[in-house]
């Protein structure tokens, strides 16, 4: 079970995204798990091997290492990323239970059910409305909410994002205090800042698409009411508008055969 | 076979489980199976070459890590992770077997055409019956084996916090000697998040234990409201597809006599369970 795997997993839920999910989903694969797994891990593999404190005391590297980095950089990055994606999973599931309804009613061979079969069902793309839009506005914020608290808790633990190339330690069994000297910090620093800006883009895809799905929602909305109240004249005005362009199109033909024999 | 081949496996089983039951696979697959894999596993791939003895006594170093650390914590919860998941396998068996009945019953009623075949293949058991005692087994066995694995976890490491300093005074270290552990926070973080997890999966279990045992009650209360309905529902256990009841109970009634002589013949092809009253 790896990364590979979740990719697996959430592909399905893409063909029910919007185009702005699905913009985020790519990003995410490619932009942050794919440097993940493909140069940051190796950036970060001889953390604590290239960890070197200025002292023979036995003990001090290991203490001094843990005071300074409680948590990986690159495990909670893998953390982060593994909670931002899964709530793609609460859509998945209510899309499968309600093609589990869909089966169920033509199965019963209910008339309502418009599919030819069930391969129709399990193909057929839902459009985000009713308590689909619920469920997947949830998920949109829900991920809001993971990246921001992964975001501030790495501010948290490192204040702030560069990483140093000397730190001080005083933690027993260092005696007095001892320079320690974290292996390749500049190249720590920019692959830092670079997973920041992925998951500052992420985070301003996940707002527009929260946007989009309000806006459209509102939309549909006033459509409904406005159609609710112009259907009983519809027909009507359809009619006396043609009614009008006839009258108007007779009108000119005459005007024209007077205007040709004046 | 590593854990995409157990994947493979169990998403197999999850088509006949219940909601809850998928919930559950996919917190175990998600949230412990592929954090232990991409996470925990860097963790803690260091902790024997960086555990660090204040002495330069040889043999020292070995033989403390081994009188603190018996079982390394990734493998303790590689073990439990494969026995929590492979009680599943045992309702995918009865899954299994209750196909084949259904395709011997296919045959001797003369309906062995691929297209039924495959129809018994693909359609989803309902959890009733003698299907429903397995699946309630199975997940008395995964509740019980999250129980003894996290009390085997209290009894090998008292609390679950990664001491930094352990004091060691085995053979052949002179004295007491000061050991120091590698990434104790991090290892800390680590087994308090698999234990959040798994403390979820426990809960998730009861709550899949406490949903069918009301289902089979409100399933009872029901039977015992309408008694009529017990015995058309005799074949429609095995076929669930209306058509497949339909022509069923015409066979019975066009060849009564010898139908029933050939079950009497074959006691395998009932399904004693069926009487059950957990239905």
């Amino acid at each position: 079970m790896d990364w590979g795997a979740l990719h697996t997993i959430l592909g399905g839920v893409n063909k029910h995204s919007t185009s702005i999910g699905k913009i985020w989903l790519t990003v995410l694969f490619i932009f942050r798990i794919m440097i993940l797994v493909v140069a940051a891990e190796r950036v970060w593999g001889d953390e604590q091997d290239d960890f070197i404190c200025n002292t023979l005391q036995p003990g001090c590297k290991n203490v001094c290492y843990d005071h300074f980095f409680p948590i990986s950089h690159i495990r909670l990055w893998a953390l982060q990323l593994i909670f931002v994606s899964t709530p793609a999973l609460l859509v998945a599931m209510h899309v499968a239970y309600r093609r589990h309804e869909k089966k169920r009613q033509f199965r019963k061979g209910d008339q309502k059910c418009e599919y030819k079969d069930i391969e129709e069902i399990r193909r057929q793309r839902f459009r985000i409305e009713g308590s689909l839009w619920w469920t997947y506005t949830s998920s949109i914020f829900f991920r809001l909410v993971f990246e921001a608290v992964f975001m501030y808790a790495f501010y948290f633990m490192y204040d702030g994002f560069r990483m140093p190339r000397l730190m001080k330690c005083n933690a027993w069994p260092c005696p007095n205090t001892v320079d320690c000297f974290v292996s390749r910090p500049t190249e720590k620093t920019v692959f830092t800042i670079f997973m920041i800006a992925v998951s500052s883009i992420c985070i301003l895809l996940n707002v527009a698409e929260l946007c989009y799905l309000l806006t459209k929602f509102f939309l549909r909305r006033s459509k409904k009411s406005g159609n609710t109240k112009q259907h009983p004249n519809h027909e009507n005005k359809e009619e006396t508008k043609q009614n009008e362009m006839n009258e108007l199109i007779s009108d000119s033909c005459q005007n024209t055969v007077i205007g040709f024999s004046s | 076979m590593n854990w995409a081949g157990l994947y493979t496996v169990l998403s197999g089983v999850n088509r006949h489980s219940t909601a809850i039951g998928r919930i559950w696979l996919s917190v175990i697959f998600i949230f412990r199976i592929m954090v232990l894999v991409v996470a925990a596993e860097s963790v803690w791939g260091d902790e024997k070459s960086a555990f660090t003895c204040n002495t330069q006594q040889p043999g020292c170093n070995s033989v403390c890590y081994d009188h603190f650390f018996p079982i390394s914590h990734i493998r303790l919860w590689a073990l439990q992770l494969i026995l929590v998941t492979t009680p599943a396998l045992l309702v995918a068996m009865h899954v299994a077997y209750q196909q084949h009945q259904e395709k011997k019953l296919l045959v001797l009623t003369g309906h062995a055409d691929p297209k039924h075949m495959e129809e018994v293949k693909k359609h989803k058991m309902r959890i009733s019956g003698s299907l429903w005692w397995t699946y309630v087994c199975s997940v008395v066995f995964r509740l019980l084996f999250e129980a003894v694995f996290m009390y085997i976890f209290y009894m090998l490491y008292p609390g679950y916090q990664m001491v930094r300093l352990v004091k060691c005074e085995a053979y052949p270290c002179p004295n007491t000697v000061d050991c120091f552990i590698s990434r104790p926070t991090e290892k800390t973080i680590f087994t308090v998040f698999m234990l959040v997890t798994s403390s979820i999966c426990i809960i998730l279990n009861m709550a899949e234990l406490v949903y069918l045992v009301v289902r089979a009650c409100a399933r009872r209360g029901q039977h015992n409201s309408n008694p009529t309905s017990a015995k058309g529902s005799f074949y429609g256990h095995k076929l669930s597809s209306e058509y497949k009841q339909n022509e069923i109970n015409q066979l019975l009634t066009e060849q009564d006599g010898s139908f029933k002589d050939m079950l009497r013949r074959n006691p395998g092809l009932q399904e004693k369970g069926d009487r059950c009253s957990a239905c």
